[in-house]
């Protein structure tokens, strides 16, 4: 029988992130489709609370690497210790979250055992013998199906909300928690970890914004900029932006929404040449009422929105703001 | 402090993507390209070591002929040198495949740093950086939104996420993977265009780096795209037609009554 999938989890300073049941949750429909056994894997300085909530789930066994070595997380370490028990158990497919911790290390492991490695998965799919995985080149603007060239290991890690943790099944509490030996004694992290801290510690707080006016690189220029200013006033809305607009320095970067910005829930949330990468996406995809005004009708952002506008920004958000102005009698 | 930058040439932001005959790549022809949009911060992060403390940049580009356009661009942004790996047996490869490649040619070079961007704007994969640190048996660090050069050591900020960063320490040589927005970006002068004429691109193929063609490009991947195609649409906006007057009305409405956001 082939190898095991081993669903790799991520732990934080707070335990296990909730990110892991993602891939206990894709673990547990590739194991049942393949007819593989799933198992989930802890790597931690102390993986016991962590195992035991995985333990809970229906996952054939949960294998707990532990180490001084794996607090704080340096790849050095990470990749050894998982390199190791590939090394000693060939796992037949092994599955990440596709954090920024992943993507810092697990390249690394993938090259160590010399293992293919499709990243940031949207979904799969069983077709006969061959497993295919779905990703989003292009920015997401297309997809594409990957299927992995060799025996393995393969490797594969699932994009941030793709797979729901909700989704994880219960297990009946068989689940065999295993300790994977590793020696990371002769692998010494050639990473001095200094210091972990939030950046602007008196930013904005967008998250309490009932209305989110966002700006994107299609405004341009910052000269531009105060369109969507008055677009955002008529709405007593907050101003905010993605990450190229951030960069450029044409807002402040306390105002960027997204994976590397802040996460908001506006009741309303009017998206302004803003294209919807997914890093973009993921900040904002959960508020009440989602516009988008883009000229490109296949902006991902549409994917997410409730309306749409296509067409030049230009033209529509003064319009638009003329007529928010005449709608609450401040025109 | 000697530094190579890794490149990509990705079509540009606002380019018209036509998938290609093949039904797995983006068609060539009339295609507008820049360079990564990640990748010329990481230029830029190497020509502001390379003016601070003295030293080099060798840009390194792995793409067919046409690559050669970003590869002058780089040139007249202030890099010294270029190697161009190109050759048929290149093409087609994964990141596992691109990294080995760049990994043989920079190897030769003898340099402290290697920057590259934190993913390409077309593939998208994040693992070319890592993958080649590895290969060249370095430390790596990515997302890097700050470095501060300390001699034979390297201090830099890693972004984490929602707001997060952390400095760590890494003895060179290493690798580190830019992250957009470290800085501002130079525009390339008319003088630096002038003179990237003249700069040297070092044309290469597997055989000068050591490698053997079945172990780069399409041959060397151990991952295969099957087929690229427009996403069916499944979910999505109501989108308001009409001319702009008329949309926006209609937009207005559909806030006030149907949302009721207004
Ligand atoms: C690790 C990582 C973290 C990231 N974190 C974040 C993050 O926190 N937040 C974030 O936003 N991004 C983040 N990004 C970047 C993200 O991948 C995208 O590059 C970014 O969101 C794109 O911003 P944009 O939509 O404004 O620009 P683009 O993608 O360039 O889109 C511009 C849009 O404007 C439209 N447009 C242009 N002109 C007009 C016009 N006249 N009228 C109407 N529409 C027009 C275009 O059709 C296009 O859709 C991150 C990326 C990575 C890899």
């Amino acid at each position: 029988m082939a190898g095991a999938i081993w669903a790799i989890t991520e732990s934080g300073d707070d335990g296990l992130k909730s990110i892991s049941f993602e891939v206990i949750a894709c673990g547990q429909a590739l194991a049942e489709a393949l007819g593989s056994s799933l198992e989930a894997v802890v790597m931690a300085a102390d993986g016991s609370a962590a195992a035991e909530a995985l333990g809970a789930k229906r996952v054939d066994a949960v294998r707990v690497i532990e180490d001084a070595a794996l607090a704080p997380y340096t790849p050095d370490a990470y990749t050894a210790a998982l390199a190791q028990a590939i090394e000693a158990d060939s796992p037949s497919l092994v599955l990440f979250p596709h954090t920024y911790q992943a993507r810092d290390w697990v390249p690394r492991l993938a090259a160590e055992v010399d293992a293919g490695f499709i990243s940031d998965v949207i979904a799969h799919r069983v077709d006969g013998d061959e497993t295919v995985f779905v990703r989003q080149p292009y920015q997401g603007k297309l997809n594409s199906d990957c299927v992995f060239a060799g025996d393995g290991p393969n490797i594969v890690s699932l994009q941030l909300g793709a797979y729901l943790a909700d989704d994880a099944a219960a297990g009946d509490g068989s689940a065999e928690i295993v300790k994977q030996p590793v020696d990371l004694d002769g692998a010494a992290s050639r990473t001095e970890v200094l210091e972990t801290f939030q950046e602007v510690a008196d930013r904005v707080d967008l998250s309490r914004a009932d209305v989110i006016v966002a700006v994107g690189r299609g405004i341009g220029k910052q000269e531009q900029i105060p369109i969507v200013e008055e677009l955002s006033e008529a709405l007593g809305a907050q101003l905010a932006a993605s990450r190229p607009v951030c960069d450029n320095e044409w807002l402040p970067m306390d105002r960027q929404i997204g994976s590397s910005g802040q996460t908001v829930t506006p009741k309303l949330y009017v998206a302004v040449g803003i294209s919807g990468a997914i890093q973009h996406l993921v900040g904002m995809k959960n508020s009440g009422t989602i516009v988008a005004i883009n000229k490109d009708p296949n902006a991902p952002v549409f994917s997410v929105s409730s309306y749409g506008i296509v067409g030049d920004l230009f033209e529509i958000v003064p319009e638009l703001t003329n007529q928010i102005r005449e709608a609450k009698g401040t025109g | 402090m000697k530094i190579a930058v890794c490149i990509k040439q990705v079509p540009e932001g606002d380019a018209r993507l036509v998938i290609d005959a093949d039904g797995i790549s983006i068609a060539d022809a009339d295609l507008a390209t820049e360079i990564n949009e990640s990748d010329q911060y990481a230029l830029e992060s190497g020509l502001r070591l390379a003016e601070s403390q003295g030293g080099e940049v060798v840009v390194v580009c792995l793409g067919p002929d046409r690559a050669e356009e970003a590869i002058r661009r780089a040139l007249a942004m202030g890099a010294g040198r270029a190697i161009h790996l190109n050759d048929p047996a290149f093409q087609g490869g994964d990141a596992a495949a691109t990294a080995r490649a760049l990994a043989a040619a920079i190897e030769r070079e003898n340099v402290d740093l290697v920057l590259t961007g934190l993913q390409s704007d077309d593939a998208g994969w994040a693992q070319t950086g890592p993958i080649l640190a590895a290969r060249l048996g370095w430390p790596s660090a990515t997302l890097i939104m700050e470095i501060e050069p300390e001699g034979d050591t390297i201090k830099v900020k890693r972004e984490l996420e929602a707001g997060w960063f952390q400095w760590v320490r890494l003895p060179l040589p290493a690798l580190l993977t830019i992250q957009s927005g470290i800085s501002t970006v130079r525009y390339a002068t008319l003088k630096g265009i002038m003179g990237a004429k003249k700069k040297e691109i070092a044309k290469v193929t597997p055989a000068d780096i050591g490698l053997a063609p079945d172990e780069v490009g399409g041959a060397g991947r151990k991952t295969r795209t099957t087929r690229l195609y427009v996403p069916e649409k499944t979910t999505g906006a109501e989108i308001i037609e009409g001319d702009t007057a008329t949309a926006v009305a209609t937009l207005v409405e559909k806030l006030q009554k149907e949302a009721k956001v207004l």
